[in-house]
Formats: C-alpha cells, sequence, structure tokens
C-alpha cells in the first residue's frame, strides 16, 4: 500500500476560540478548540491545521495555550498558521506542541525567512502557505492580505523558491475558489504539485466529496484541506475517507 | 513509581514525546532532561528527534550522550523515535555523509536519489510525509502488542534505512517506492522511523507497550 492521502480540517481560532461556528451533534461546547480538535481526531482526521486569526497582538499568546491543551489531548500532526513572523515565533509554537508552522505573508515580505527557519528547526516543520489567484490563463499571481493585494510574484516561481529555500510542504489555496464551493482551482494545483518534489494541500474552494477525489486524481494533491464542509456537519472526515476509499485513493481507515 | 526519561538535546519533538508518554504513563513519572545521571537513574529511556542529522549528532557528542546511551542499551528498554532511531546506526547520507552511534547495523539513504528522475506522475514527494502501513516482522514481539498488522503510522522523513542491509535488526517494513525498514530492535532497544507521538490509537498504544517492556 502506498502513502495515504491525507484529510486535513482547518479550524481558524480567534483569541482562544474556533470560530465560524464548528457545529458537531451533541458537542458541548462549540468554540473549544480542544473539544472540536478531539471530535476531529475522533473521526479520523488524518492532521489538523490551527490558523490563528487573532487580531490584537496582546492575545496572540492565547494561541500559544490553546496549542498546548490540543497537543496534550490528541495525538495527530498539528499545524498552526498565522502571525509566524519570526524564529520566536516558532520556537514558541513548537515548544507548545506543535509539529509545523505555516508561514504566509512574512515569506512574502522576506524570502530568506524561510531559509532561516529551516535551517534552525528543519524542514519538516516549515509549511509554506502561499494564496494564489488567477491573473490570465496558466499565471497566477501571489496575493497577501486575504486576497485584496497583488505582489506580481508568479505562484509556479514561488513554488520553487519557497521549496529551495527549504519549504517541506506548501499549502496551496486558491484566492478564486476561496469561500466558493466550487471546487478546487485544480489546474493551480496540479501545476504546482508537479512542479515541486514536497507534498502540497490543496485549499479553497471545497463544497463536496468529489471535490476532494478531484483535488487528488487530478490536481495530484497529496493532501486536501477543507473547513467548511466537516465544520458545518454536512460531511464527517469518516465520510470523506469512504468516498476517497471507493474511488480508489488510498485513505487511512 | 517508575521512571522513564526522554532524553533532551534541544532538538524540538521531544514535547510531543513527552505528552504522549504522559498520556498513557500509568504509575510512571516522565522526566525530559540532559543530564547523565537523570537518564541513566531511570528505569526506561526515550532517544527523541526531528531536524537534520548532523546538528542532532553534534548536540549529542556535545552533551555525552553517545556514552550514556550505550550504558542504557545494555540494560535497560531504549526506544527511539525518528531521528533518534537514525542515530542509533551506523551513518547516513544525509548532510554530505554524517557518522551516528553506530549501536545497531544500518546505513540510510536518500529517497531522493532513486526517485527524482521519474515523471511528474509517479514521482513520489521528498519528504515521505503523511501515514503509511507499518508491516511488523515479528507480531509477538511486546512493543506491538493490541496492534493491528499493518496499521498506519504518521512519518516524516527524507532519509531511509533499507530493507537488507540491516538484516536480524529490522522490525517492521514500509514501503514507499521500495520497501524500508520502518522499525528496528535488538534486544532491549526498539526503534521506529515514524513518530508513534503523532500517530493517534497505535502510536499511543506503542508508547503503552514500551512502559511495561522489561526489554525482553
Amino acid at each position: 500500500m502506498p502513502l495515504s492521502k491525507r484529510i486535513i480540517p482547518c479550524l481558524d481560532v480567534d483569541a482562544g476560540r474556533v470560530v465560524k461556528g464548528v457545529q458537531f451533534v451533541g458537542i458541548r461546547d462549540a468554540g473549544d478548540p480542544v473539544e472540536i480538535a478531539r471530535r476531529y481526531n475522533q473521526a479520523g482526521a488524518d492532521e489538523l491545521v490551527f490558523l490563528d486569526i487573532t487580531a490584537s497582538h496582546q492575545e496572540r499568546e492565547t494561541m500559544v495555550h490553546v496549542v498546548e491543551q490540543v497537543a496534550s489531548e490528541v495525538f495527530i500532526p498539528l499545524t498552526v498558521g498565522g502571525g509566524i513572523r519570526e524564529k520566536a515565533d516558532i520556537r514558541r509554537m513548537l515548544n507548545a506542541g506543535a509539529d509545523k508552522v505555516g508561514i504566509n505573508t512574512a515569506a512574502v515580505f522576506r524570502p530568506e525567512f524561510v531559509k532561516e527557519a529551516a535551517d534552525a528547526f528543519g524542514s519538516q516543520c516549515i509549511v509554506v502557505a502561499m494564496d494564489a489567484k488567477q491573473v490570465s490563463p496558466g499565471r497566477w499571481e501571489i496575493f497577501t492580505h486575504g486576497g485584496r493585494k497583488a505582489t506580481g510574484i508568479d505562484a509556479i516561481e514561488w513554488a520553487c523558491k519557497m521549496v529551495s529555500y527549504g519549504a517541506g510542504e506548501l499549502l496551496l489555496t486558491s484566492m478564486d475558489r476561496d469561500g466558493t464551493k466550487d471546487g478546487f482551482d485544480l489546474a493551480l494545483v496540479r501545476t504546482v504539485s508537479d512542479a515541486v518534489a514536497v507534498p502540497v494541500i490543496a485549499s479553497g474552494g471545497v463544497g463536496n466529496l468529489q471535490h476532494l477525489v478531484d483535488g487528488v486524481v487530478e490536481g495530484r494533491a497529496d493532501a486536501v484541506l477543507a473547513a467548511s464542509i466537516f465544520h458545518f456537519g454536512e460531511y464527517t472526515v469518516a465520510q470523506a475517507k469512504q468516498y476517497m476509499a471507493q474511488h480508489n485513493i488510498e485513505v487511512r481507515l | 513509581m517508575k521512571t522513564v526519561a526522554v532524553i533532551d538535546y534541544g532538538m524540538g519533538n521531544l514535547h510531543s514525546v513527552a505528552k504522549a508518554l504522559e498520556h498513557v504513563a500509568i504509575d510512571t513519572r516522565v522526566v525530559v532532561s540532559s543530564d547523565p545521571q537523570l537518564i541513566l537513574a531511570a528505569d526506561r529511556v526515550v532517544l527523541p528527534g526531528v531536524g537534520a542529522i548532523r546538528d542532532c549528532m553534534a548536540e549529542l557528542q556535545r552533551l555525552g550522550m553517545p556514552e550514556v546511551v550505550q550504558e542504557v542499551s545494555r540494560n535497560k528498554p531504549l526506544l527511539a523515535v525518528c531521528v533518534g532511531m537514525q542515530a542509533l546506526l551506523e551513518h547516513s547520507a544525509e548532510n554530505g555523509g554524517v557518522d551516528c552511534m553506530g549501536l545497531l547495523p544500518g546505513r540510510l539513504d536518500f529517497f531522493g536519489d532513486a526517485f527524482i528522475r521519474t515523471p511528474p506522475s509517479d514521482h513520489l514527494k521528498v519528504p515521505h510525509m503523511g501515514w503509511n502501513q507499518v508491516h511488523q516482522a515479528d507480531p509477538t514481539h511486546p512493543l506491538w502488542h493490541e496492534i493491528k498488522q499493518d496499521s498506519a503510522f504518521y512519518f516524516v522523513h527524507s532519509y531511509f534505512l533499507p530493507d537488507g542491509l540491516a538484516t536480524g535488526v529490522c522490525a517492521a517494513t514500509t514501503e514507499y517506492g521500495q520497501r524500508f525498514c520502518s522499525a528496528v530492535s535488538r534486544g532491549n532497544v526498539f526503534a521506529t522511523q515514524f513518530h508513534p507521538e503523532k500517530s493517534a490509537e497505535a502510536g499511543l498504544r506503542l508508547y503503552r507497550n514500551f512502559l511495561m517492556w522489561d526489554g525482553n
């Protein structure tokens, strides 16, 4: 059996609370990161991504405690993104129990940061999160600030550069598809996945289980990330895995 | 009260390892330490590890750990994880070639060498990252107790121990482009390339088994 394709639920955390309404049957506290992480673990999630969307600097420390608590209870890989700007941020998250950190804006501002981070902590824990938007057929650019600011950087060149700087994995989000439920931008996923030797996590646009299959089969993604289809109880991770297995995709059941 | 020492040499994932051990420990205290005396006084010892082998070996040597680990391996249960396992072997091709402790036979190769030339449609990503099946060589070994044959465990690594080179010490195999040795064991020493602390129930079971193992 080859390596399994991974299903990764993504949780937005604001000031220590999971937001964007996670809805599980019978959950006591829908905002409690530990409880939600435990549920996803039971459902067979292969990894979890926590995205810190806390705006205020004072509340950033809260994320460290969230990671500590989750890592004491849930024993699957944990990636933390949002607000990772310097090596001290990475050290704090790894010491709290995160396995990987996602670097996004800080890499765009100063690409050498990725190199320094990989040198200091190892490529295995450095995930570069890239937000890409199509600008013409077959061409995508990197955007920041939730897709509002163009950088003029070609997404494929950026992916290759980040890998050469030591990124151990890429989290690739299509800003065109994010939140649409129309499925991944498969051309983008496939172009990036074929261009780099490291695993690629496809993100942005999942609205049904077929989209997950498409991301792996047509996009050649190594992992698929989704938020709303799992949070709102439309599908469970277990259902997603069964569906993928029926389509001859290797998953951990 | 028994103790299990997790060797702290500043290389990252020891917190995850300690947390997983604490989660399953009954009547066992988890000590995270770089103090040789504390480590040698523990009932059993875990050598974790992530990152690059050259840095890991350099830190282990700076702290005098090869001698400590050698001593531990003579008389008490020792479990090494990921780069910790690699450190127990003879040599790794990483960082231009690094000599390791040589406690167990085996030389590590790079996944990329064999796969880089294949077309994109079949190229295997490096690192080997994610959940893959672990085939137990001897399912009656105490560390596999109540772990189903071919259970999935979580891996993150770019260097691997080829199956066959580790003749006699290979405790499990996994397929990634080719078959490699995903666990090794000899006597009271057991080591895994995968991360039990990130492998959900199967991984926690392996740690529980280790805490109950007397090394025989």
